[in-house]
């Protein structure tokens, strides 16, 4: 037994204590519910205001200021590599999940690194991008459009960037609590979190590179 | 090393701002060093500051609202008196000066008045009437609680350092945008809003949640209180709408930082994007205010008309009616940029549209008085101001909502009039009602009658006074936010605008007044039962206040109005119900969490507004190793034993058996 | 107390004095009644029923189980339907009717006259005269007024209430406007959107005169007073306020056009302040 699983065999019994403290405190409802069902909703609201995002990009698109256009920018080999990356990488949460379920150490602090990894690539990439769009003079101050593609791409960047901070401090908790109920739990939001993400790349991508590049 | 803060910063040459700077300086040094005197430091800490229970945290928002009710309206008074004054005068506000009363009063009235009041007397009553001991996630709300509190610390820092935003309640560009306001006035706004509109939104996650996911045994949802109906209704657009509003900050701060260019004049900015965005939030944020009024009022009107709610149903899908259609009218904020006649017109005939469901409310509310017992108590009191005075508001909002009409009305006084019309008469008021009605659930003695009543009296009276001559203002052309005009014909009405905000000012004095009484009276006023309104929903259950578990057993519920069924069947019967079978529960634990983050926050925004970065980085580090200790808690509920519940129960139950004997005895 | 009555009254919209604002009063006063029609009963009722029904009055039917009548249910939803219906009816035609956009029916061609809002003034450019006005508007009585507006700094909002409708002024856009004074008189212009510190003083007097008099204050015009052109209108577009009345002997047409695609840069916001203008911004004087 690698000391992974010894580790994360550590199981205080904590589980068995659930129904009855659900039940008391909340009625009928199983704390996972509840906290799944809570964090979908806050996922639509970060939903909504990507939305705001997209709507204020599609205003200022064409408002180039006489500077670049999308069609100038974009290359869309290189958001072909950030799509692959944080489609694998979603994958790669998924599988993180079951390892969890299932207490499997190698599974979850494997794919959980390799979720990582690729999430890191993709953030990688995409900072990469834009530090070569400014200094090629098509930063964020040049022109309205130039400004919503910053702030709606970055948002989804940052918002990357959080989760893999998360992603980080999940393992530590693993490592240090076990598969407890609520981090458990946690790790189903995370997981949430994670996906969700993917789903506003796909949205991005199409509306911005996708058809920005095609213009 | 302080970025832009430097002593000049602090108003020494500006008589005004630095009174008011060192009045309420020394009343929050003086409530502190009274506070640790007395040594209740440590029970503060211990059982409100650090509270997880639903109900402390619903006081201690109302008791925000309420403060800063204050401020506000002092801002208020001092608006009213400069345009008394100012006529072909500069009165004694300059025009930097009275620029940020105007737009800290609606920002404070609107952020840090309006929705912690709603959104305390929704945390605090929600529980108790689905029948459950706390919302789906307490420590978040702590959190939001907090952050609120946040929010509305920056605002009143801004009297001490620096300047407020003079753009008005919502800053629109170009006037807030670097170029134009290069001061820090509007990254105060700015801050503020988006550290509270966490808050905000968190609370909406965790409302919803709550009203959807978590009943009392039999408790379905055409059983719910209608007051947890609009607790949903606002919730749903909490979540739908502020979003919104930290999207479009998010996007002005950009601009403000970073040099970015979404609204600016140049570079291809766009103001009207802007507007459309703004009220795209702004338009819902005001059902999110009026819609818990509305419950509010469903709940009183049938209470002390002692007849349930007439026509539950239709109350429903009024309110869901409602909450869709908040999304389609924002546009009625700003027909006169020229939309075209078509858009106009639509939006026009969707600001109609949503006046149905509203007079569907009120027709309902008539109907559950028709064939009642109707009680003069302070909340019908205010129930009955409310349907006067909101049925004129909302008049005044159709004639609005006709754009050709409001091509000659836009931005005039008769739109101050309406606003406040609308959120006096119907939030105020609704507010007012809910805190007279649930103050002796929540400190288990009630308010003087007499000065309440006499404080309604100057309330409603002092509003006609105050504002129906700005609806005369602005048909004679006056525009609001004016420093000083020189018109003769307006000035008689400024005066008398001016003499109601002092008969206001004796309603409120009269309601601290009656605080005051009546926490010195509060043996005389005790609340034995728990159930001093012989009321209807499940709050009324529980003892006043609730035990922090709030009910022993989940209660059963069968129908509507479900603790009126309950009274029914022991009055029949002549006895309580059986008395349950008392098991151990489990409440989650106290947690500094929320006020530690709400600390970090405060410090960050504080830095990001004087470009403070070094500090912006340390407050970012501390709010993560918040989150990060919160996290790592491996105790988060405490246990109270069965024998605990059994004693507090049991003395509940034989107070109400001797009241069920005594109301047995009489006639 | 009469000189106070007297003295306070100042109809403006309810006294329109131009075509546009006199359909808008129409529009108004219609409105009001058709709703008055409902919330006059309702008020009445609710200080009825609350009377009648009081728990005091033991004449008054006690129906402690009455919850839901279908028939009342239809009306109550049924009238403020049919009220809407109404209203919205109305508000179609005459949001069309009264499109600021839409050019007034007449025999006379309309004056074209461009405004733009400065901080804190407003400057009335007359492009087929070539003539100029600062915080001042002479128009023609019973002319219709073209006008097209745009912004030289923050938005504003022209408004001369007793003519008609008002409308947003933006940087970088044009809007358009179109009133018509129907008889002389002197009238009270504003701005209506809150456009910084020196907002209060953004009045002007709009003086109709009869056409020839009109002519006869061109050709005035023409002979007294100041250029307007690039550079002057630099100097108009720094912050300022009470500015007085003043006007311009030739106006360079092709200026208009140019504040709008901000060939003119729009102006420069405060300078001074305390202790500095990114702390808190002043007007300097």
């Amino acid at each position: 037994m690698s000391a992974f699983e010894a580790a994360a065999g550590r199981d205080d019994g904590w589980r068995d204590r659930q129904p009855m403290a659900a039940h008391a405190a909340h009625g009928q409802v199983s704390k996972r519910i509840i906290v799944g069902y809570g964090f979908w909703i806050f996922l639509l609201s970060d939903i909504v205001m990507f939305s705001a995002f997209f709507a204020s990009y599609a205003v200022l698109v064409g408002q180039t200021a006489g500077g670049p256009s999308g069609r100038e920018l974009f290359d869309l080999r290189n958001t072909a590599i950030q799509t692959a990356c944080l489609l694998l990488s979603s994958f790669a949460c998924g599988l993180a999940s079951i390892g969890a379920q299932t207490r499997r150490g190698s599974w979850f602090y494997g794919a959980m690194a390799a979720t990582f990894v690729l999430g890191a690539a993709f953030v990688g990439l995409e900072a990469r991008e834009f530090a070569g769009l400014v200094a090629r003079g098509a930063g964020p101050t040049r022109s309205a459009f130039l400004s919503a593609f910053f702030t709606l791409v970055g948002c989804h960047g940052l918002h990357v960037t959080a989760g893999l901070l998360w992603l980080l401090t999940m393992m530590a908790q693993v490592f240090a609590k076990g598969y407890r109920a609520d981090i458990l739990r946690r790790m189903l939001c995370f997981s949430l979190f994670w996906h969700t993400l993917d789903i506003i790349w796909v949205a991005l991508f199409t509306v911005v590179y996708l058809m920005g590049a095609g213009q | 090393m302080f970025g832009k803060l430097s002593w000049a910063a602090v108003p020494f040459d500006q008589p005004i701002p630095l009174i008011a700077a060192a009045l309420v300086g020394v009343v929050i040094i003086g409530v502190l060093a009274w506070v640790t005197l007395k040594g209740w430091l440590p029970y503060l800490w211990r059982e409100w500051i650090t509270s997880v229970d639903h109900k402390r945290i619903g006081i201690m928002y109302t008791v925000l609202a309420m403060v800063m009710l204050l401020r506000g309206f002092a801002d208020a008074i001092m608006m009213r008196s400069q345009q008394a004054l100012a006529f072909q005068s500069e009165g004694y506000l300059p025009p930097e000066h009275y620029d940020q009363i105007f737009s800290a009063h609606g920002t404070l009235m609107i952020f840090f008045v309006a929705m912690p009041f709603v959104i305390g007397l929704m945390n605090f009553v929600m529980p108790l009437q689905l029948g459950i001991r706390d919302v789906a996630f307490p420590t978040l709300n702590s959190v939001s609680l907090w952050l609120t509190a946040t929010g509305a610390l920056l605002v009143n820092i801004s009297l001490v350092a620096g300047e407020f935003a003079r753009t008005g309640w919502l800053p629109y560009p170009p006037l807030s945008e670097l170029t134009y306001s290069p001061g820090v006035g509007v990254d105060y706004y700015l801050w503020a809003l988006q550290i509270s509109g966490v808050g905000t939104l968190l609370t909406g996650v965790n409302f919803v949640t709550t009203v959807l996911k978590m009943h009392a045994p039999g408790m379905t949802y055409m059983r719910m209180p209608m007051f947890c109906w609009t607790t949903l209704a606002a919730n749903l657009l909490i979540v739908a709408a502020f979003p919104i509003l930290t999207a479009t900050l998010a996007m002005l701060l950009l601009d403000r930082y970073l040099g970015f260019h979404f609204f600016t004049n140049e570079a291809g900015g766009n103001v009207m994007m802007f507007m459309n965005l703004i009220w795209a939030w702004g338009h819902p944020e005001v059902y999110i205010l009026i819609l818990p009024a509305f419950g509010i009022f469903s709940e009183v009107i049938a209470t002390f008309s002692r007849k349930p709610l007439f026509g539950y149903r239709s109350m429903v899908m009024a309110t869901m009616a409602i909450c869709v259609l908040s999304f389609t009218v924002w546009l009625h904020h700003f027909f006169t940029m020229g939309a075209g006649a078509d858009v106009n017109a639509i939006f026009g005939i969707a600001s109609m549209i949503i006046a149905v469901p509203t007079g569907v409310k009120v027709f309902n509310w008539l109907f559950t008085m028709y064939g009642g017992r109707v009680v003069y108590s302070q909340p019908i009191l205010w129930s009955l101001g409310f349907m006067v005075t909101f049925v004129i508001g909302g008049m005044t909002g159709v004639l609005l909502a006709m754009p050709p009409a409001d091509f000659v009305l836009h931005n005039s006084l008769f739109l101050v009039a309406h606003f406040h019309n609308v959120i006096i008469g119907g939030l105020l008021f609704g507010a007012f009602a809910g805190y007279t009605y649930w103050f002796p659930k929540a400190f288990g003695f009630r308010l003087h009658e007499g000065l309440g009543k006499a404080s309604f009296w100057c309330w409603i009276i002092g509003f006609y006074v105050a504002f129906m001559p700005l609806y005369v203002l602005g048909l004679m052309g006056m525009t609001r936010r004016m420093q000083h005009y020189d018109v003769p014909a307006w000035r008689p009405w400024l005066l008398i605008a001016a003499g109601g905000a002092a008969i206001i000012l004796a309603g409120i004095i009269l309601q601290i007044a009656q605080l005051v009484v009546s926490i010195r009276r509060r043996d005389a006023l005790r609340d034995e039962t728990g159930d001093p309104w012989d009321g209807r929903s499940l709050e009324w259950a529980t003892s006043s206040p609730p035990p922090a578990f709030n009910f022993a057993v989940l209660p059963h519920v069968e129908g509507e109005d479900a603790y009126w069924a309950m009274k029914q069947r022991a009055r029949r019967q002549a006895k309580l119900g059986e008395e349950p079978g008392y098991t151990a529960i489990e409440m989650p634990r106290n947690s500094p969490t929320g006020f530690i983050c709400a600390f970090f926050a405060t410090v960050m925004g504080f830095a990001l507004i004087w470009h403070i970065w070094w500090m912006v980085a340390l407050a970012a580090l501390g709010a993560y190793a918040t989150f990060v200790a919160f996290a790592w808690r491996d105790r988060v509920e405490y246990v109270i034993p069965a024998e605990t519940v059994a004693r507090i129960d049991r003395a509940n139950r034989s107070a109400r058996s001797q009241a069920l004997v005594a109301m047995q005895a009489a006639p | 107390m009469a000189p106070l009555v007297l003295t306070a009254c100042e109809p403006a919209v309810l006294d329109p004095q131009g075509v546009v604002g006199i359909a808008e009063k129409t529009i108004l006063i219609d409105s009001l009644a058709i709703m008055l029609a409902i919330v006059v009963p309702t008020i009445a009722a609710t200080l009825g029923f609350a009377w009648w029904f009081r728990a005091s009055n033991a004449r008054a039917i006690y129906l402690p189980d009455w919850e839901y009548s279908g028939r009342i249910e239809l009306i109550v939803w049924s009238i403020p339907l049919l009220t809407i219906i109404l209203l919205g009816g109305v508000a179609w035609i005459g949001s069309h009717d009264l499109d600021p956009a839409k050019p007034l029916a007449s025999d006379t061609p309309p004056l074209e006259i461009q405004g733009v809002s400065l901080d804190w003034k407003w400057l009335f450019i007359y492009p087929n005269q070539r003539v100029a006005s600062v915080n001042q508007l002479v128009v023609p009585a019973g002319v219709p007024l073209h006008f097209s507006l745009t912004s030289g700094s923050v938005m504003n909002a022209f408004f001369i209430p007793r003519l008609g409708s008002m409308i947003y002024t933006m940087n970088g856009m044009t809007t358009r406007l179109n009133l018509r004074a129907d008889a002389a008189g002197t009238f009270r212009g504003l701005s209506s959107h809150y456009s910084g510190d020196g907002f209060s003083d953004m009045h002007f007097d709009v003086h109709a005169v009869p056409p020839e008099q009109f002519a006869a204050w061109i050709e005035d015009t023409r002979n007294t007073g100041p250029t307007l052109d690039a550079a002057s209108y630099a100097a108009l577009a720094r912050q300022s306020m009470n500015t007085s009345p003043s006007a311009f002997r030739a106006a360079d047409p092709a200026l208009f056009q140019q504040i709008v695609t901000q060939q003119l840069p729009p102006g420069p916001g405060p300078r001074t302040g305390r202790p500095h203008p990114s702390v808190s911004p002043r007007t300097e004087d």
